[in-house]
């Protein structure tokens, strides 16, 4: 199954995901994927060194749909984080 | 009136500010692990949430100054994106804040003596209260006074910090409950005693989340005088034998429903005894220094000119709509208690931008004397506006967007932030409410319908008190999908009652029908004047069964 590392950037807080030159970038579209298992433990490894490097937190893997061409989130839970915004109007856009 | 910070309280604020500051550089620097930080900040109320850090600041038992509303109001302005959420716990929310900015935050509040202090963890939270406190027609005892008296007893108790699970105490003076003390660890009612006396009703292991309880009747009444030593022996009691193994099991609730509370009383009646001699009440003196703090404004006569009002009201419809909802009765009758509510429909339940803070701050001082609370039902309060300024405060707070009259109606939607913020969410809670309200938006349709508290929680955690709603929905995952399961006959109020669920849980798409339905179910079978919750208490669930579900074979 295709997947992603997504984390929170430690400064901010902000939905990250690790994307090429070990960068981490709020733009799911840009992440990249791992194909498989090893490509998948080499992800976690770069990971965990940015988390001991201080850049990110909580880092995890997800399943991402390629159809589109792009990474896109799979769950209503990863499509709100990768949306960075809720799904309503907020209330500072209503008025 | 409120109670101030003297310069002791300034002076610890100002140290655990500071050291928190250094925690964060310290975190920053890779000198601290997440492992090692996460307890350091949740201990100042900042989590990590979906998109970014969330901090949750007290606002002891929902009383605020309008100094300290603006300075929230620009909090959310130069911090946040422009808004905040108030909660079920008549605190405030903000959801988009960076781990750099929160010692400079911090400062802030800290300014207008406020902070995040107790807001997390396994102590004692910030007590809760009647949000009419003060000012409520058929108050006993203004319960400030003696939440007060519990806040400062429960900040930094050094035997109560780590509890097993975290811990809520509600109170209320009045005869109407307002502040849902049956849903809470302790709730405490001030009530008449013997020779004009006044004394407190103790309720024990209320609560929500996973196993719902109504509180029990702990002690029928308490003299003022021992309100501390005897919450300090139900604490330790709690303390000695919650289980600390099962975050699931911790809670007092489940204590109190595996011993009995006769066994529990048994048991704390002796540890009381035993302690009682200690000093952990305070001195009279004390108390009255406390209460002076709350001492009633001074509201000048100010007779209203009710031809005058009466021909407002008969002018303009949605002041008179208004009027009729949104503005209580206070002890004094040229007075009126005003709610403004947050609830306009199509809006996020709870949340409110840093212009109508402000807005709000400067109607608390011009019309409320400078005075504001939170609701635990996610509104404002103004409790003491002259009525003869009724119409001037309304154009005001119309101009503000802040008038819409559905004070405890359909449309007054109590919701947790749920999916679109909340790191624990199984479903989304807040476009759920928007696509309630907009079902309701006629606020004669709403108005029809009467008293009808909706409550939505986006998970089993029940933050939005769901269980205790005239109709409930909770968000839960079902194969991966958002689905919702409603709940009828919750109440939070002196007829306090957990909700049956109804049935199998609805797809998003389907939940404003749904409600709709149960809405036409009892508009069909409602008797004269019958409230919702009592054409449900009469006709039970079969009805609605069959009208959401079609007749069982
Ligand atoms: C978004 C971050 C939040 C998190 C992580 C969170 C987490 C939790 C958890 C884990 C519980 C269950 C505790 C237990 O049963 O022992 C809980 C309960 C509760 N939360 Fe939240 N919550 C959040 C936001 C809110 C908000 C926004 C409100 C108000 C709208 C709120 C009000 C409450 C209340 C009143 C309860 C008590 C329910 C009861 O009586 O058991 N929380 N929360
Ligand atoms: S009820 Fe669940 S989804 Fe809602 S705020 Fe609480 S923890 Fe989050």
């Amino acid at each position: 199954m295709p997947s992603v590392i997504t984390a929170n950037r430690l400064e901010d807080g902000i939905v990250v995901y690790l994307s090429e030159d070990d960068k981490w970038l709020p733009d799911l579209a840009s992440a990249r994927v791992a194909d498989d298992e090893t490509d998948l433990e080499n992800l976690s490894t770069i990971a965990g060194q940015a988390a001991a490097d201080q850049l990110i937190v909580g880092a995890y893997s997800m399943a991402v749909d390629l159809s589109e061409g792009t990474p896109q989130a799979k769950s209503v839970r990863e499509q709100i984080r990768a949306s960075h915004r809720p799904t309503i109007s907020a209330v500072t856009e209503i008025q | 009136m409120m109670y101030s910070y003297d310069e002791f309280d300034r002076d610890f604020l100002r140290d655990r500010n500071r050291e928190f500051r250094t925690q964060v550089e310290r975190r920053l620097a890779g000198q601290l692990s997440e492992d090692e930080f996460k307890p350091l900040r949740l201990m100042n109320g900042l989590y990590l949430q979906l998109h970014a850090y969330m901090l949750r600041v007290a606002i002891p038992y929902g009383v605020l100054s309008a100094r300290q509303l603006r300075q929230l109001g620009m909090i959310s302005r130069r911090w946040d994106k422009g808004f905040g959420h108030w909660t079920t716990r008549q605190n405030i929310q903000f959801n988009w804040i960076k781990l750099v900015d929160v010692p400079d935050i911090l400062e802030a509040l800290a300014e207008v003596d406020m902070h995040a202090i107790q807001t997390s963890g396994n102590c004692i939270r910030n007590v809760t209260a009647d949000p009419l406190a003060g000012a409520a027609s058929d108050e006993i005892e203004d319960p400030r006074i003696w939440a007060e008296v519990l806040r400062q007893w429960s900040t930094n108790h050094p035997e109560f910090t780590f509890l097993p699970r975290k811990f809520k105490i509600a109170i209320t003076g009045a005869l109407e409950d307002r502040a849902a003390i049956a849903f809470h660890d302790i709730g405490i009612r001030i009530v008449g005693g013997p020779n004009a006396t006044i004394g407190f009703r103790i309720y024990v292991g209320g609560g929500q989340g996973r196993t719902p309880y109504v509180a029990q009747e702990m002690k029928e009444f308490l003299p003022p005088t021992q309100l501390l030593s005897y919450l300090e022996a139900m604490l330790r009691v709690y303390n000695l034998h919650g289980r600390r193994d099962n975050i699931y099991k911790a809670r007092i609730k489940i204590l109190i429903n595996a011993i009995g509370v006769d066994a529990y009383r048994n048991q704390v009646e002796e540890e009381w005894q035993s302690i009682r001699g200690e000093g952990i009440d305070l001195p009279a003196d004390e108390v009255a220094r406390i209460r002076a703090h709350f001492a009633p404004p001074e509201l000048r006569a100010n007779p209203v000119d009710n031809a005058e009002l009466l021909k407002a009201r008969d002018q303009d419809s949605g002041f008179d709509r208004w009027v009729r909802h949104n503005v209580l009765p206070h002890k004094n009758p040229d007075y009126a208690i005003v709610s403004v509510a947050f609830k306009e429909p199509g809006r996020p339940p709870g949340d409110a931008t840093a212009e109508e803070m402000l807005r709000v701050a400067d109607a608390a001082d011009r019309y409320s004397r400078g005075e504001v609370r939170v609701t635990y039902t996610q509104n404002l309060i103004l409790p003491n506006v002259a009525r003869a300024d009724l119409v001037d405060l309304y154009e005001d707070l119309k101009s503000a967007g802040l008038v819409a009259g559905n004070t405890d109606l359909i449309t007054d939607i109590i919701a947790c932030p749920g999916l679109d913020y909340c790191n624990l969410a199984n479903a989304r809670s807040l476009p759920i409410a928007q696509d309630i309200t907009a079902r309701f938006a006629d606020p004669e349709r709403a108005e029809a319908v009467g008293e009808l508290r909706l409550n939505i929680s986006g998970c089993i955690n029940a933050c939005g008190h769901h269980h205790s709603g005239h109709i409930g929905i909770l968000g839960v995952d079902k194969k991966g999908t958002e689905h919702y399961q409603i709940t009828l006959g919750g109440s939070p109020s002196d007829d306090a009652a957990i909700g049956d669920i109804v049935g199998p849980s609805f797809p998003a798409e389907d939940v404003p029908d749904a409600i709709e339905t149960i809405v036409d179910t009892y508009l069909a079978q409602r008797r004269d004047g019958e409230t919702f919750l009592a054409t449900y208490g009469r006709v039970g669930a079969d009805p609605f069964k069959e009208a959401l579900y079609g007749t069982p074979r």
